[in-house]
């Protein structure tokens, strides 16, 4: 159907769809986000919710306790190392479809705590992400974007077809390896299915 | 008032418990549960092992170190001054009183002297900031009882209301970065002062508010009175600090003892609690913000005009001499200090931080022994922790 | 209340404590704070007696600190005498001591009590290597307890005596002491966009660099 034909309907009263809109305005309007803080930027993630920033406005105050009931994980702080298994654990525990964002230079990419030896520079080298949010910590209001901008990425995705999302295809992966203590580092250090290392581009 | 409350003391459950069990192991009768390090109620990501009689708790192990962001060793490879905005990270609640105690500890270290009006411009800070911790606190603190939302929804209001006025002094709401070796980094924008005091003000209508709703009611008193008793020469030995010791009804608070930056001339009382349990150190927060709210209209009323950095302050080439220097501030949940050894380089040799959240988990389980699984919960919570101070 | 100086509390540990040996270590910086080095044989007895003692009563260890202090070589320069063409004279030559390494272990100790502190002690191991020990004073102080498993875990200076002597921040099987100086981070590919200096070093073993076009 087409637009005009759409709008014309619609001026006569008449509302039209189509499943895969429905079925993404549904989702999109209801992510339930898993309560989970890690650091600093925790704290801001706790205020977007609260009076002044009132993240419910956008279906998204009801923060799980349980993973099982979660459909963002919001990664907000920095993951050390010890904590990552533990990070990826409650991923893979985590329903499909399920979004990550990344809150935070630490998210992200360790951030201001990089030369770390216990910091693991960047969620993305175990999960993958589906939207960064730098800032440090970044405000609520970057938090509600980071948000508006998931809900913009649910609500285009395409039910069908090769870039349909990853709980509509039976071959792609829900849950990721989680690594394991090592005598000196996570072993293994990421996990090349997910992270790549960037190109260093620029002459030495 | 809340002296004169009845509290029949939980004294023998001490003694009936072992500490640990005796063989080691579990006999099947008894439940290991491990709370955390994902837990709603651990306030970030602490970890405890707890082992359970029925619901009684019969051990309870803390594990830390899941964010543990190596902050000392970063500081030791990088400048005294490019630490000062790690420390915004460490109590990330209260990163003005956190560059206060490194700023102090730097100029025992250097030898600098702030001026007049920095002095006061950090009581303000700092007072605004033990505004905001316990605020917070207590939303936390009932949100674990189960009041979930409206607490902590009207702490936040206060909160944000205080956030302003470091936003427009310093940039930021939370990492505030704003105090320097030797004074602070920039003066007071116009109004702000006016500002403040329309927020300090308020802050006292906000306090009866709370009072009035939360400290005469009944499910607050049942949960939180005779639980996780800490007595006081446990306290002492343990090197409680903060609120938590002023609980257990020992008189020690740094501001009045150290007399550190210009506390002196203030005319403030110490609250103390009798019983050590849970309800005395909600109330000694309550009490500790009054008190603030009497420090901020001294100091808001008294601060002078004038330069707010020391002359002899350099931002560059900063070099102390070599020795040695420990600083400590009463900060809102305890000593909070910093010892600091210079080899006469440009960065710290040795650069430790004093956690008082740390060292104030030492009593966890002997406030926990014998108490309930469902009080674990407000126990941890009446303690006060920031994860990013405990396992920094 | 006023503390005693260093030197009458150095006066007394001796005469209540046969063989303890306080050392007065200095402090030249503008904070002038000196500390006590004891002895590790009787580092429990002197405690005791720092805490229970009716003019200290130092009731409250507030910080307890590791230290890693590698070998050092120590420049000086020694006056001899020397024959210089026929005439004996006086010389000044450079010498070259080297100092070992240690671990240490600052304890920042206050009075509540009495309000007043901070008395600073200092207990050092032999080596970094193998004599790594001191005694714990845990059992004096309760509140050393996981600032002691902070300097295990972090320095591996192995406290004799303390309840429960575990890893406390990084997790159990990690093999290294990071806080030490000489510690060596695992390799994680640090990414910077421009980078510089170790950074690029670092990145450089990660890749060939592309060629330029
Ligand atoms: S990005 Fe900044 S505010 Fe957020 S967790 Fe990291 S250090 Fe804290």
């Amino acid at each position: 159907m087409n637009e005009g034909l759409r709008s014309e309907l619609s001026k006569q009263g008449i509302f039209t769809t189509t499943l895969g809109d429905l079925y993404n305005w549904g989702r999109k309007n209801s992510v339930w986000p898993l309560q989970f803080g890690l650091a600093c930027c925790a704290i801001e993630m706790i205020a977007t919710t609260m009076a002044r920033y009132d993240l419910a406005r956008f279906g998204a105050e009801v923060f799980r306790p349980s993973p099982r009931q979660a459909d963002l994980m919001i990664v907000a702080g920095t993951v050390t190392k010890k904590m990552a298994p533990q990070v990826v654990r409650l991923y893979n525990q985590m329903p499909e479809p399920k979004y990550v964002i990344a809150m935070g230079a630490c998210a992200i990419s360790g951030g201001p705590f990089k030369q770390g030896y216990n910091v693991l520079k960047g969620i993305d080298r175990f999960i993958p992400v589906d939207v960064h949010i730098p800032g440090c910590p970044p405000r609520p209001e970057a938090l509600i974007h980071a948000f508006m901008t998931l809900q913009k990425k649910i609500e285009t995705q395409q039910l069908t077809g090769v870039n349909r999302p990853r709980h509509l295809d039976a071959e792609a992966p829900s849950e990721f390896p989680v690594p394991k203590f090592g005598g000196h580092d996570l072993e293994p250090p990421n996990n090349p299915a997910v992270w790549h290392a960037p190109k260093l581009v620029r002459e030495p | 008032m809340f002296m004169e409350t009845a509290i029949d003391t939980p004294e023998s459950k001490y003694e009936i418990l072992p500490k640990t069990l005796s063989n080691g192991e579990m006999d099947g009768e008894l439940l290991e549960v491990a709370m955390g390090p994902q837990h709603p109620s651990t306030h970030g990501v602490f970890r405890m092992d707890v082992v359970l009689d029925g619901e009684k708790v019969v051990k309870l192990k803390p594990v830390f170190g899941y964010l543990h962001r190596n902050h000392e060793k970063i500081a030791e490879n990088t400048t005294y001054l490019a630490s000062m905005p790690y420390t915004d990270r460490l109590d990330y609640l209260c990163s003005m009183t956190n560059n206060w105690a490194y700023a102090l500890s730097v100029e025992k270290l250097a030898g600098l002297q702030p001026p007049e009006r920095a002095e006061y411009i950090r009581i303000i800070t700092g007072e605004l900031t033990r505004l905001v911790n316990h605020t917070c606190l207590v939303g936390f603190l009932l949100q674990d009882m189960g009041a979930l939302g409206t607490p902590l929804m009207y702490a936040f209001r206060e909160r944000e209301m205080i956030l302003d006025l470091f936003e427009s002094l310093s940039g930021s709401r939370m990492m505030c970065n704003y105090m320097r070796f030797g004074g602070c980094r920039v003066d007071l924008p116009a109004g702000w002062l006016e500002q403040a005091k329309r927020a300090v003000d308020s802050y006292s209508g906000f306090l009866d508010e709370f009072e009035k709703l939360l400290t005469e009611n009944e499910i607050l008193v049942a949960r939180t009175q005779g639980i996780g008793v800490l007595p006081p020469d446990l306290a002492v030995n343990a090197s409680i600090t903060g609120p938590m010791l002023r609980a257990s009804g020992v008189n020690y608070d740094i501001r009045k003892v150290d007399k550190y930056g210009i506390y002196d001339r203030f005319e403030f009382r110490v609250p103390l609690g009798d019983h050590g349990d849970v309800y005395d150190r909600y109330m000694i927060r309550l009490l500790e913000m009054r008190e603030s709210v009497k420090i901020l209209n001294q100091a808001l009323r008294d601060i002078p005009a004038g330069p707010i950095v020391d002359p002899k302050a350099k931002l560059r080439g900063f070099r102390p001499k070599v020795g040695e220097a420990y600083g400590r501030i009463e900060g809102p949940k305890g000593e909070l200090g910093f010892y600091l050894i210079s080899d006469g380089t440009p960065n710290p040799y040795r650069y430790r931080v004093r956690p008082p959240s740390l060292i104030n988990l030492t009593v966890l389980e002997d406030m926990c022994l014998g108490q309930d699984v469902a009080d674990v919960v407000i126990i941890l919570g009446s303690v006060d922790i920031v994860l990013g101070e405990v396992d920094r | 209340m006023v503390m005693e100086t260093l030197e009458q509390i150095k006066a007394r540990i001796e005469n209540a404590i046969s063989g303890a040996k306080p050392e007065i270590i200095p402090n030249e910086s503008p904070s002038a704070q000196r500390s006590l080095l004891l002895d590790p044989a009787h580092a429990v007895e002197v405690a005791k007696f720092l805490r229970d003692d009716s003019q200290l009563r130092l009731d409250y260890c507030s910080n307890v600190t590791g230290v890693d202090w590698l070998d050092l070589i120590i420049k000086e320069k020694v006056k001899v005498k020397k024959v210089v063409e026929g005439v004996e004279k006086e010389v000044e030559e450079p010498v070259e001591r080297k100092r070992p390494g240690y671990l240490e272990a600052v304890y920042h100790l206050y009075s509540m009590a009495l309000k007043h502190g901070p008395l600073i002690i200092r207990l050092r191991t032999e080596n970094r290597a193998d004599k790594n020990h001191v005694p714990s004073l845990t059992p004096v102080w309760r509140g050393a307890e996981f600032q002691e498993r902070e300097i295990y875990d972090l320095y591996g200076i192995i406290f004799d005596g303390h309840p429960d002597l575990r890893r406390i921040l990084m997790w159990e099987g990690f093999a290294d002491h990071p806080m030490r100086k000489d510690y060596v981070e695992p390799d994680d590919y640090e990414y910077e966009p421009t980078p510089h200096d170790e950074v690029l070093e670092k990145t450089k073993q990660h890749h060939s660099p592309e060629p330029k076009p």
